[in-house]
């Protein structure tokens, strides 16, 4: 009999990581009743912080906008005057490898998702579920390495990329990049993994599963939501922060992702920030628009303990 | 399913990848450092071992304890301002107000475009004669003059942290408010049957509960803030004159200099 019929993956759900999306509001509570005034104070307090988080967007866009002359004009005027989309054009000129800087931080960023989900899902495992000897002390030994972070091990890391002939290629970005990811991702994992039911392991092993039968069969299909969430925590991790590894261990203008090939920007006579801005806004748009989507994956990797920032 | 020997073994080979991978990329890494720091090495081939005297340099070159207390210095307000500005979002963002998901939407941004272009855009911002910041301070008539805030050591030690404080407070606020919402109503609902306000509800229920999550995201925030490198790389690269430099800003300078 195979174990598959036994054990159909919605006999037992595990408990979901997924926070709900909404408290359902249909009578709002009287506690939860305000006063005018109390309204008044919560929308401002929210347009305070919202101004505090968004205004660097707000002002990257205007200038976005500006002519560079005006941009470079005294006194400061706030709203753009004869603005236009202009740089939105000539910036495709002026650093032709935009388009190439683009999809570098989508590939490196990529790659080293698929890298460390292919890493860290068998290691949760054996966390979530083995005894062995020092578990507590190598689980303990992978978040310590969430202490260092690679501006302390550039000058090693930099002989090793060496050593390895990775300095001037897309794995000197990548290789280092998912060292420093893995770690937490095991954690993270680790947690939602330790959520389902452990009788599932022990009715497969009981019908004659393999070990290995067991984790790709049983575990990896109820764990699927929670290798969805580490995924996206991952790719934000890796996007988020190229920046050390690219400056240091490339000097090649095709591999550099987006932070470091924006430095085209700066290379001119004047810094041309109207294009810069710009470039930064086309360059983060696509994968802003998909996390946003994303975003309650991102409540709930932080909500199971996850590592980042 | 026991601990069987057999177990163990399938164990350590569903760990083995994550090992190898750790231990050659990080653990050999940190090793190579701690060896070569009693060497001479420069990026040559051969080098001798020189005991204690990179330490005697460093503890001799006397601004590093300026830099050592500068850093702690750096990293405690800005821990305690993501702390506090996190908390007051997640209150508002916990408000049964109308447009919450849009406004937890627009949270997030600061966490998720690269860190760099974040900093780009702080750059300009600090700008003394084209910023927005300089510049709608003269509109408000608050100063005289531009002020290049980058440009002074003071100005230019609070304007990195309040980048960091900006990058930062995102993930901290999204917790806080995943930790509130955690809490059980009926505890709330009692005490506002016993006439007790909002703020004392907030003081009594909210943080005495919330105390855990404030505790690992201060911990988690205090690692990440102390090993923080773009944010003072881009915006002043340590300076002016050093008022910025912290310890990870003199290690890579250090580095890049010498390659010691």
């Amino acid at each position: 009999m195979s174990v598959g019929v036994v054990l159909q993956p919605q006999v037992v759900e595990a408990p979901a990581l997924i926070v709900p999306k909404k408290r359902v509001r249909s009578t709002v509570a009287m506690i939860d009743r305000y006063k005018w005034y109390e309204f008044v104070a919560i929308y401002a307090g929210m347009a305070v912080f919202l101004f505090f988080v968004l205004a660097p967007f707000i002002e990257g866009f205007l200038v976005s906008l500006k002519p560079l002359a005006q941009l470079f004009s005294t006194p400061y005027s706030f709203i753009p005057k004869n603005g236009s989309f202009d740089a939105y054009f000539t910036m495709w000129q002026s650093v032709p490898m935009l388009g190439l800087h683009i999809f570098n931080s989508f590939f490196i960023s990529s790659v080293v998702t698929a890298i460390v989900i292919v890493i860290v899902v068998p290691a949760a495992y054996a966390f979530a579920r083995f005894q062995f000897p020092a578990s507590g002390l190598m689980l303990g030994g992978f978040l310590a390495v969430n202490m260092f972070s690679g501006a302390v091990l550039l000058i090693p890391l930099f002989r090793l990329m060496r050593g390895l002939g990775m300095l001037n290629t897309y794995w000197a970005m990548i290789v280092p990049g998912a060292a420093f990811l893995i770690p937490s991702s095991i954690f993270l994992l680790r947690t939602y993994m330790l959520r389902i039911p452990k009788e599932l392991d022990e009715a497969a092993w009981v019908d004659g599963a393999s070990r290995l039968y067991t984790l790709r069969r049983v575990i990896l299909p109820l764990a699927m939501p929670g290798i969805v969430v580490v995924a996206i925590m991952t790719f934000i991790g890796a996007y988020a922060q190229q920046f050390i590894f690219a400056l240091t261990f490339n000097s090649k203008t095709e591999y550099m992702p987006l932070p470091i090939g924006l430095f085209a920007f700066f290379g001119k006579q004047e810094v041309q920030w109207n294009e810069l801005m710009a470039a930064s806004f086309v360059g983060i748009m696509p994968v802003m628009i998909v996390i946003i989507f994303l975003q309650r994956y991102l409540v709930a990797g932080l909500t199971a303990g996850a590592v980042k920032q | 399913m026991t601990s069987s020997r057999s177990a163990i073994t399938f164990a350590l080979l569903l760990l083995a990848p994550a090992l190898i991978y750790i231990l050659a990329i990080v653990a050999y890494p940190l090793v190579d450092t701690i060896i070569l720091s009693f060497t001479n090495a420069a990026l040559r081939p051969t080098y001798d071992f020189v005991g204690w005297a990179n330490y005697q340099k460093i503890f001799g070159a006397g601004n590093f304890t300026e830099i050592i207390i500068r850093t702690l210095v750096w990293t405690f307000f800005s821990v305690s301002l993501k702390m506090i500005i996190g908390m007051y979002g997640a209150v508002l963002l916990n408000s049964a107000i109308p447009g919450q998901t849009v406004f937890r939407i627009l949270t997030m941004p600061p966490w998720i475009v690269p860190m760099a272009i974040g900093i780009y855009m702080w750059a300009w911002m600090y700008n003394g004669n084209f910023g927005m910041i300089s510049g709608l301070l003269q509109n408000f008539g608050l100063v005289d003059g531009p002020v290049a805030f980058l440009a002074y050591g003071d100005t230019a030690f609070w304007a990195t942290i309040v980048t960091d404080v900006w990058i930062g407070v995102p993930m901290v606020t999204i917790y806080f408010l995943a930790a509130m919402q955690s809490i059980s109503k009926d505890l709330y609902e009692a005490a506002w049957t016993d006439g007790a306000g909002r703020f004392y509800r907030w003081r009594r229920i909210t943080l005495p509960l919330m105390l855990p999550a404030i505790v690992t995201m201060s911990l988690l925030s205090l690692i990440a803030t102390f090993n923080s490198f773009d944010i003072i790389y881009i915006l002043t690269n340590g300076g002016p004159s050093g008022s910025t430099t912290t310890m990870i800003i003199d290690t890579y300078k250090t580095a890049m200099g010498s390659r010691n």
